[in-house]
């Protein structure tokens, strides 16, 4: 490292012995430099509430199965296991690669281009949120989960329901061990089913681990606040790239390099969410 | 900073896309063939499953870091500077699911004895205790799980109406 550190202060600033402030170590300017470092520290805080997600769903007995509990689309499509969250994956890499577009545009000093594709991935981050709208609106307006309240349960044990919920379970059907089910909100009240298990007692479905709830919307609405800011960021740096601002500083837009950084960070951070939440 | 040419980096753009959606569409594949969803009655083992995904959502991590972040083009110092701290999670995964596997295994063994309405579900001895005392179905649903425990009684704190009798009252009226 000190040599390269001295071969760079060498080229550019002769005069420079040591890094005052004039050179850059790590041959990246402070701002870059920082925003690393600010990403780190923010892998950190995802890291600390995944593992938090972790640590309780170990504890747990049971646990709501998520390709159960997201099995949604819109439209009012049901037992699609992971296929919308699947599409805003999609929408997210997506718009990581128009990103690297604009940053390479960037590179060329060729502003029409760095705008563009800065849109595009505008539009990919709004499009995300919307999808994470809809999927948060489902969860607390349609199925009545909140933070403290979890409707997805999961079954201890095998049994024949007997009574149905007047939406896809009948009296009679039969549940295994491991299977999870939502109970269903009704005239103000949820609806859990008597169910009867191979022992022939008569038992009810319980709510499930309110934990589920608190993690879920505490961790995608960090995520998507991420997001969001990173929206408004790019928006703002959108409006300075079309003004010419960059152009001045002749410095290869390094600004739309730094805010692809933190936009690539939360696409990075989505890679662990979707396997945390989603996947395992 | 780039090291490739225009004309490169705009392939490894592609490149990358291309990745990454296989890579996520491969990980959907592993979790919904693994869990029995594409082929009836087949199931991966659990471990397997999450090895596959693990390594898969590693590597497009990597991928994202190295390529679209340019890592790859940074020099070593600032790399390591980086990347070495995120060390440190190796600890804090392995120390906090022992602690939470710990918490696991002592409710169940809390559960193990028959104390007040704490009679659990967990395992095959709770069971015992369980159906050795009771007759009223009323009676057996005093007797929760555990983790849905806490959850009644916390609504009741609340003032939601959703528990006990009132839903034995209507779950049977609704159709």
């Amino acid at each position: 490292m000190s040599s390269e550190h001295t071969a760079h202060t060498g080229s550019h600033h002769t005069e420079v012995e040591n890094w005052n402030g004039a050179s850059e170590p790590f041959k990246a300017s402070y701002g870059k430099l920082m925003m690393w470092y600010f990403l780190l520290s923010d892998a950190f805080t995802f890291s600390a509430f995944l593992i938090a997600y972790g640590t309780l769903r170990f504890s747990m007995p049971t646990w709501p199965v998520p390709d159960f509990v997201f099995s949604g689309l819109p439209g009012g499509i049901h037992h699609k296991p992971l296929i919308f969250v699947t599409i805003m994956t999609f929408v997210l890499i997506a718009s990581s690669v128009t990103m690297v577009r604009a940053v390479q545009e960037g590179h060329r000093e060729n502003k029409k281009g760095v705008v563009f594709w800065m849109i595009l991935t505008i539009i990919g981050g709004l499009g995300f949120l919307g999808c994470q709208a809809w999927e948060w609106t489902t969860l607390i307006g349609g199925e009545k989960m909140s933070i403290t309240r979890n409707p997805f349960g999961t079954h201890i044990e095998n049994g024949t329901y007997l009574e149905g919920d007047g939406h896809d379970i009948k009296a009679g059907d039969s549940f295994t061990k491991g299977s999870s089910y939502l109970i269903h909100y009704h005239d103000g009240h949820f609806q859990p089913l008597k169910y009867k298990t191979e022992g022939g007692e008569v038992k009810t479905q319980q709510m499930g681990p309110k934990a589920f709830g608190a993690l879920f919307f505490f961790i995608t609405g960090f995520h998507g606040f991420h997001v969001f800011s990173g929206v408004v960021f790019l928006l703002i740096i959108a409006l300075n790239v079309a003004s010419g601002l960059y152009a001045r500083r002749n410095n290869k837009y390094e600004m739309v390099e730094k805010i692809g950084l933190y936009w690539h960070f939360v696409d990075l951070v989505w890679v662990f969410v979707f396997l945390v939440f989603y996947l395992l | 900073m780039s090291h490739l040419s225009y004309e490169e980096s705009k392939k490894l753009v592609m490149k990358g896309l291309i990745i990454l959606a296989i890579v996520t569409l491969a990980e959907v594949f592993v979790a919904l063939l693994g869990k029995g969803y594409l082929v009836k009655d087949f199931h991966l083992p659990v471990w397997l499953m999450y090895i596959l995904m693990i390594v898969m959502s590693l590597y497009k991590a990597y991928f994202i870091v190295y390529y679209f972040m340019h890592m790859k083009y940074e020099v070593p110092g600032l790399v390591k500077s980086v990347l070495l701290p995120t060390l440190l999670l190796v600890w804090a995964v392995i120390a906090f699911f022992t602690e939470g596997k710990t918490w696991h295994d002592w409710r169940a063994q809390k559960n193990d004895r028959p104390i007040g309405s704490l009679t659990g579900l967990v395992d095959e001895k709770a069971k015992d205790v369980k159906s050795s005392g009771h007759g009223t179905v009323d009676q057996k649903e005093n007797q929760l799980a555990p983790a849905h425990q806490d959850t009644l009684t916390k609504k009741d704190e609340h003032g939601d109406h959703s528990n006990d009798a009132e839903t034995k009252k209507e779950a049977p009226s609704h159709h």
